[in-house]
């Protein structure tokens, strides 16, 4: 494997797959971080464990989308720059407070369970396959997230305030969600993709069912953050792309 | 003879005998994640199915599939893995839900809704079969088993969680 950058010739099928997995691969990147400092031992284990569950979703999108590049998913997720990747702003937000770290687990698996659901009818049939498995984990994933904030928002003083915080800090990133960009839309009108906006009614139900019982406010759609999916990210992804590349810059080809 | 049939047959009985690292009471063919063998280009394909997508154990079964295979004089052997239908709790065999029990293990409720908040369906005891049970702990020792508790017989057991 060489250890220089590479630029993947984006026809829109690749582009999709490749935000996909790479919203999956930082967000269980993230998760990874907590290990060794999570607030209890079981909690320990479950972050782990959900960020192996979108690690291997994002193995099986980088491996499909690689049969279409001539790329192996070593390459993919270890070759591309910061500017490559096309992942939401929400999921390379640091993990912050656990309350951030969940409320960020919340929002996207609130967006991911019913967007894989439908994906589910893709007429690519491995990505229909894909989407069958992601859509089993990430209902647990968004039951985990919905049970945490509704004890922390219906919680304590601090907990109440800390949740209620991140709420507001992160929701401003959850727009880029619901993008679909020309490229999309072919893969749209293919019946190969989804159009995210609608899957929205579902989200909102379920942001207004758990904010509800975690007796959080859901703040004003407004002005939203976006650029992940263009490659035009926050200060944050190149840190941990330092981290997550680092041995396969500096080892090309290393292996377990 | 030696036909390509009772190939397969030889290699699928090899490869039944695998067991999950991390639950050893249990094959794969009593897992479900056994799904068939093939004969491509004179190599015999094991076919398996993921049970959660970065389940870490998936690699140690294809190791050992390949060695269990070598071992019943199959030499060319690769492990592929089918995605759909998707694998779900579902599948384990009845003889693998009276395996799990017979262990310790409550197997997973066939009909739990995976919605329900903070719920966990009636889980059985595997040891007096009391339904008063709760959770203790929803991740345990593997991401597929939660932690239980008996009110009737006061023992702790692990159950799998339903995965649908």
């Amino acid at each position: 494997m060489p250890s220089t950058s590479i630029f993947v010739d984006e026809i829109p099928l690749v582009r999709f797959c490749l935000g996909r997995a790479d919203d999956a691969l930082v967000l269980g990147h993230r998760l990874s971080e907590w290990s060794g400092k999570a607030p209890t031992l079981e909690e320990e284990l479950a972050l782990a464990n959900i960020g192996l569950d979108l690690i291997g979703q994002a193995r099986a999108l980088y491996t499909y989308a690689g049969g279409l590049t001539g790329h192996s998913e070593d390459e993919l997720a270890y070759l591309r720059d910061e500017r490559g990747y096309r992942n939401l702003l929400l999921v390379e937000q640091p993990n912050g407070d656990f309350a951030v770290t969940i409320v960020r687990q919340f929002f996207y698996s609130a967006f991911a369970d019913p967007f894989w659901r439908a994906m589910m009818g893709s007429r690519a049939a491995t990505l229909a396959a894909i989407a069958a498995k992601a859509e089993k984990e990430i209902s647990y994933h968004l039951r985990h997230a919905s049970e945490w904030l509704i004890r922390l928002g219906d919680g304590t003083e601090e907990s109440h305030r800390r949740a209620q915080d991140a709420v507001d800090r992160l929701f401003p990133f959850t727009g880029e969600m619901f993008g679909c960009d020309d490229g999309e839309e072919s893969l749209v009108a293919a019946g190969v993709a989804i159009n995210p906006e609608i899957i929205r009614p579902v989200w909102d139900a379920t942001l207004a069912e758990i904010l509800a019982h975690a007796a959080l406010t859901r703040p004003r759609d407004g002005w939203m953050q976006t650029g992940g999916r263009a490659g035009v990210h926050s200060e944050h992804l190149g840190h941990l792309l330092a981290e997550l590349q680092y041995l396969q810059r500096s080892y090309p080809g290393a292996k377990w | 003879m030696v036909t390509a049939k009772n190939i397969l047959a030889r290699a699928l009985e090899a490869a039944a005998t695998v067991t999950d690292p991390e639950i050893p009471a249990l094959t794969v063919a009593d897992l479900g994640v056994l799904r068939g063998a093939e004969l491509v280009d004179g190599t015999v394909e094991i076919l398996i199915t993921p049970t959660y997508s970065g389940c870490p154990a998936m690699h140690v079964i294809a190791l050992d599939i390949e060695t269990a295979l070598a071992a019943a004089g199959i030499a060319k052997v690769r492990v592929r893995e089918v995605l759909s239908p998707a694998w779900t709790t579902d599948w384990l065999t009845d003889a693998g839900r009276e395996k799990l029990a017979a262990t310790g293990i409550a197997p997973p409720p066939r009909a739990a809704s995976r919605r329900a908040l903070f719920g966990a369906a009636d889980i059985a005891c595997p040891r007096c079969g009391s339904v008063a049970t709760e959770m203790l702990a929803e991740v345990v020792s593997t991401a597929c088993k939660s932690l239980h508790r008996c009110r009737t017989c006061r023992e702790p057991f692990d159950a799998f969680k339903c995965h649908r």
